[in-house]
């Protein structure tokens, strides 16, 4: 009954699997993703909320938005420091992408790097990249 | 009061407020985020392979599979192949069965009396609900721990998108100013995960013999499995968390060059050392089945034992009573009976 | 001995575990649930540790002084040498999934016979003593002291298991209860506390060949005194050959069969199948006197004695230049034979690979044990047509099978005993399918617990089996329960008539006796047990 080389086997696969993001990126470079913040949204200094809160709660807000466009007809976000803003993703210049005008340098940075597939484009054009 | 599972939920509370006290008011940041968790990989892959060496050095002195159903014998009699397996590759199909659809405890039944016109039945009806939540459970559990790969790998593979994607299958979603559910996408694994556990905890509770049986042993993985999962989805749907930060943290943790994000809560502290004390306590208790169920000797061996000689490594001669002390004893007697002995009467 | 309930007050049966836990619940050792203390001459003849007088009822067991030691040091040893026992020890979860598959639990509602209770009786202490979760948390983590009062727990519910390894079909991780009961009392024999009616036949088979102690003679004479019993009901004389050298398969079966009903019925069926062999085809069969025991109290006692009763078997088969062993209907006997005994005593390369020489049948199954059931032999022969059978005289039977646990979950003997049934019968059914084959239910008292101051325990452990037969019994009108286990047939006629009276018990070979037409046979008019054949009510007294 030699079963050891059998359970050496086993052990080894099951470390192998354990470990195997670090054997697997081991000294590879850490790459954060860096949006690129266009010129326009870099001299505005502000979005319709604190970055911290734009940061874990945009897709609440649109959703939010869409909803208040589409049922209510509402289109006029008013935000916390008085400024107004068109409740659009991607119509005109008071949108979002009015200012934030590359979806490849903004918002495909994070949500590639964590995975996010966000439906927005399933319905909506994507701006078209300056080249 | 049931002092086992009161315990073990204390030992829960406690666990989260270590974190939570350590990095909101200590700022032990690096402890919760780079130290223990490797410290824990670390147990936890040398305390697995000590624990299944240790299994491993005890041979298996006999071949003492459990058979489930009809043997290979005659040609002409229709055999279990898989529940009494004769062959190596049938032994393989039902080892696999056992370990990923549970089959043995998909067998379950519930015991009851029925009192008829003539007396007392006793049935036992098929019980399907442990053997469904125990699945429900393991393969959430599965499911959650390989979505968590995006926070691992760079680019984030294909077959985590697709898992990905199957996981929020179904889009649930409601959403006011104040509070909104559903975005970031559910996945429905998560909520399988809390469901099931909570049905694993509510059965042991509930049920006087399970309760009766149950350890603080049973009740704290439970409970600590349960925390995990509630502090995953609080912060994936209503607290939220800098999940950039989190991946930079763990993206450094594997590529073995840690970095500390600033902008990650302390709810995602309390995440990770919970799944920390998981890694450590796991090879140290009965969550192991895990490697044992493996090593199962009454599922593990093939059961044609008449036809193939199984080796005990220290089987040992021992004292018998030989025909000829028997005979001795006997002869005389026997000669009187007419029976055919060895040695004739001196 | 203790008085037995009314079957009405037993069934009564509460399966609610008290509020207060089971490690503060001390054992109560009950009358009627357990056996008397082994003999001490027993033990001595064996050699075995610690031989005295002791009753269970008394607060001093008469230990020695170094118990604990010697407790910890035999778990310590067979820690390292079963995997199964350490494997069990770590792995279970207690998902309770085992509980109600037990007969005891079933049958008394004590919650320490739930299977997954029983295991955690030792694994309490293995836990205080082998891991560190135990060391530092103790009962937090479920681990106990080794103390008197858990010994004695020990012993009261390791004698509450008939090792009949159902639990082991329901757990998720093949955990196998007879391996934790195997173990149990191993350890509880290094102290000398095994019970009477498990030393005492293992002596008597040491010594005299048997468990039953029948010397050579007695054996013959018995066997004699169903020759003319045979003679009476068919006019001739069977012949049967004792320690005969160079006969063709050596015939070992349990030696209950030799001296209680309705196992002698099942004797005698063997040797009428023998003479009818002998007759139409020669073959020659031989009866033992040495190896005059096929089951094995010694496996309800150690490995180590298991390996000393059993290698009775295989050094007779050499000694009488036999070719292969054809063994009895039995039902712990077969488990030993099927996982143990090759191992053990084996390798058996002086006897050839079995087979019928009358239809040709090589039994590649026991190509290495070189034993085969006598279920497949029939089989075998019947599917080959080489016997003539009259199913009709069975017609005032209605036949149901009870499948004994160690065939049925060690070794998977299940379509052949039925497949025998259906030809030597004509009226069979199957009880319901979750007591029956793999599921099957012991009898109550298995693994040496068919003694007679215990009958309460045997009737509440009997009580899953029996209710199943009532069903059938009411619903087909079942009469007789065939089973091919010795100790199913000394047993199952007590709980058939405290359960289910008006079904009796027989073996497998009395039915295909009653079938079997032997060559010059004078026209029979009783079946075995000379009671009238169908057709045959009103004619016997002319």
């Amino acid at each position: 009954m030699n079963d050891k080389k059998w359970i050496i086997a086993g052990l080894l696969l099951f470390t192998v699997v354990v470990l195997s993001p670090v054997l697997w990126n081991a000294f590879k470079t850490p790459t954060p993703p860096e949006p690129v913040l266009s010129a326009k949204a870099k001299a505005a200094g502000y979005c319709v909320l604190a970055k911290d809160q734009m940061k874990a709660g945009h897709m609440q807000i649109l959703d939010v938005w869409r909803d208040a466009v589409v049922r209510q007809g509402e289109r006029v976000y008013k935000s916390t420091n008085g400024k107004e803003f068109n409740m659009s993703l991607s119509s005109g210049e008071n949108s979002c992408i009015g200012c934030h005008t590359s979806k490849v340098e903004f918002c495909d940075k994070c949500h590639n790097y964590t995975s996010v597939r966000p439906y927005c484009w399933d319905c909506h054009n994507a701006p078209k990249e300056a080249m | 009061m049931n002092v086992h599972y009161l315990f073990s939920l204390i030992a829960v509370v406690a666990l989260c407020l270590i974190a939570f006290v350590g990095v909101e008011w200590l700022g032990l940041q690096a402890l919760f985020g780079v130290v223990l968790p490797y410290a824990a990989v670390l147990t936890f892959v040398v305390a697995f392979w000590y624990r299944v060496w240790s299994w491993a050095r005890s041979p298996v002195p006999f071949r003492i599979p459990t058979t489930c159903g009809q043997q290979k014998s005659l040609p002409w009699i229709n055999a279990a192949k898989i529940d009494n397996p004769t062959t190596t590759g049938a032994v393989i199909v039902r080892m696999l069965l056992e370990i990923f659809c549970f089959r043995s405890l998909f067998r379950n039944t519930h015991m009851s009396f029925h009192e008829t016109g003539t007396g007392v039945r006793i049935t036992y009806r098929w019980e399907i609900w442990l053997w469904v939540f125990a699945m429900a459970f393991h393969y959430s559990f599965l499911v959650v721990l390989l979505r968590h790969m995006r926070f691992f790998f760079e680019p984030v593979p294909m077959v985590i998108q697709l898992l990905e994607n199957l996981d929020s299958f179904f889009r649930i979603e409601w959403m006011s100013s104040v509070v909104g559910i559903g975005l970031p996408g559910v996945f429905v694994s998560g909520l399988v995960l809390l469901a099931a556990v909570t049905f694993l905890f509510l059965r042991r509770l509930l049920s006087p013999k399970i309760r009766y049986i149950s350890l603080a042993a049973d009740y704290f993985p439970l409970f600590l499995i349960m925390a995990i999962a509630l502090t995953g989805i609080m912060m994936r749907y209503f607290l939220k968390t800098d999940i950039v930060g989190v991946k930079s943290l763990v993206w450094g943790l594997v590529t073995l060059q840690p970095a500390l994000p600033e902008t990650v809560g302390s709810l995602f502290y309390v995440h990770l050392f919970l799944v920390t004390v998981l890694l450590v306590y796991f090879p140290f208790s009965k969550l192991m089945h895990m490697g044992g169920v493996f090593l199962s000797p009454t599922r593990n061996l093939t059961t044609d034992t008449r036809a193939r000689r199984h080796v005990n490594p220290w089987n040992y001669p021992v004292k018998v009573h030989t025909y000829e002390e028997y005979e001795d004893d006997f002869r005389e007697k026997m000669i009187d009976a007419g029976l055919p002995v060895e040695k004739e009467q001196e | 001995m203790a008085d037995l309930p009314k079957a009405a007050e037993l069934i009564k049966i509460d399966h609610k575990p008290k509020a207060k836990g089971w490690m503060e619940t001390p054992v109560n050792i009950r009358p009627g649930m357990y056996c008397y203390a082994a003999n001490p001459k027993s033990l001595d003849y064996m050699g075995f540790p610690n031989v005295r007088e002791w009753n269970p009822l008394d607060q001093d067991w008469k230990l020695p002084n170094n118990w604990k030691e010697i407790l910890f040091e035999g778990i310590r040893e067979r820690l390292g040498r079963f995997r199964s026992f350490k494997i069990f020890m770590d792995i279970c979860v207690r998902c309770g999934a085992c509980a109600d598959k037990c007969h005891f639990f079933i049958g008394t509602g004590d919650p320490k016979n739930m299977p997954v209770l029983r295991a955690e009786l030792l694994r309490s202490v293995y836990r205080n003593d082998f891991t560190m979760a135990g060391k530092i948390l103790g009962k937090i983590a479920g681990a106990r002291p080794m103390t008197l009062d858990v010994l004695k727990e020990w012993w009261y519910y390791f004698f509450q298991c008939t090792e009949c390894r159902r639990c082991s079909v329901f757990c998720p991780y093949g955990i196998d209860t007879a391996e934790i009961t195997i173990m149990g009392r191993e350890l509880l024999n290094l102290l000398g506390l095994n019970i009477d009616w498990i030393a005492t036949p293992v002596a008597n088979c040491f010594r005299m060949g048997n468990h039953l102690g029948i010397q050579p003679h007695a054996f013959k004479d018995m066997l004699d005194f169903f020759e003319d019993d045979i003679e009476e009901l068919t006019g001739l004389r069977m012949g049967v050959q004792y320690n005969k050298k160079g006969a063709d398969i050596l015939f070992i079966t349990p030696s209950g069969d030799v001296f209680a009903d309705p196992g002698t019925y099942t004797c005698m069926g063997y040797m009428m199948l023998f003479y009818y062999l002998k007759q139409e085809y020669g073959l020659d069969v031989t009866w033992s006197t040495y190896a005059s025991e096929g089951g094995n109290f010694g496996f309800f006692t150690s490995h180590e004695t298991m390996k000393r009763l059993n290698a009775k078997m295989y050094a007779e088969a050499k000694r009488l230049g036999v070719k292969w062993i054809l063994g009895g209907e039995c039902g712990h006997m077969w488990r030993v034979i099927t996982q143990y005994m090759d191992t053990m005593n084996g390798p058996a390369d002086f006897l050839e690979v079995p087979k019928n020489p009358i239809t040709g049948t090589v039994f590649e199954n026991a190509r290495s044990t070189k034993m085969v059931h006598i279920s497949e032999f029939t089989a075998d022969l019947i599917r080959h047509k080489k016997l003539r059978l009259d199913p009709s005289r069975n017609d005032n039977l209605k036949v149901t099978f009870h499948d004994s646990c160690n065939p049925s979950r060690g070794m998977g003997l299940l379509d052949e005993p039925r497949y025998v049934i259906q030809n030597v019968c004509n009226n069979f059914c199957d009880m319901p399918p979750n007591t029956i084959r793999e599921n099957t239910f012991c009898c109550g008292s298995g693994s040496g617990l068919n003694a007679g101051e215990n009958m309460e325990q045997r009737m509440a452990g009997g009580l899953p089996r029996a209710n199943a037969v009532k069903y059938v019994q009411e619903k087909h009108g079942v009469n007789m329960l065939a089973t091919i286990c010795a100790v199913d047939r000394a047993a199952l006629p007590d709980l058939m008539k405290y359960w289910v009276p008006g079904v009796a018990v027989t073996g497998l070979h009395e039915l295909v006796a009653n079938a079997l037409i032997l060559p010059g046979e004078k026209e029979r008019e009783t079946d075995l047990r000379q009671e009238p054949l169908p057709g045959m009510e009103d004619g016997t007294d002319e």
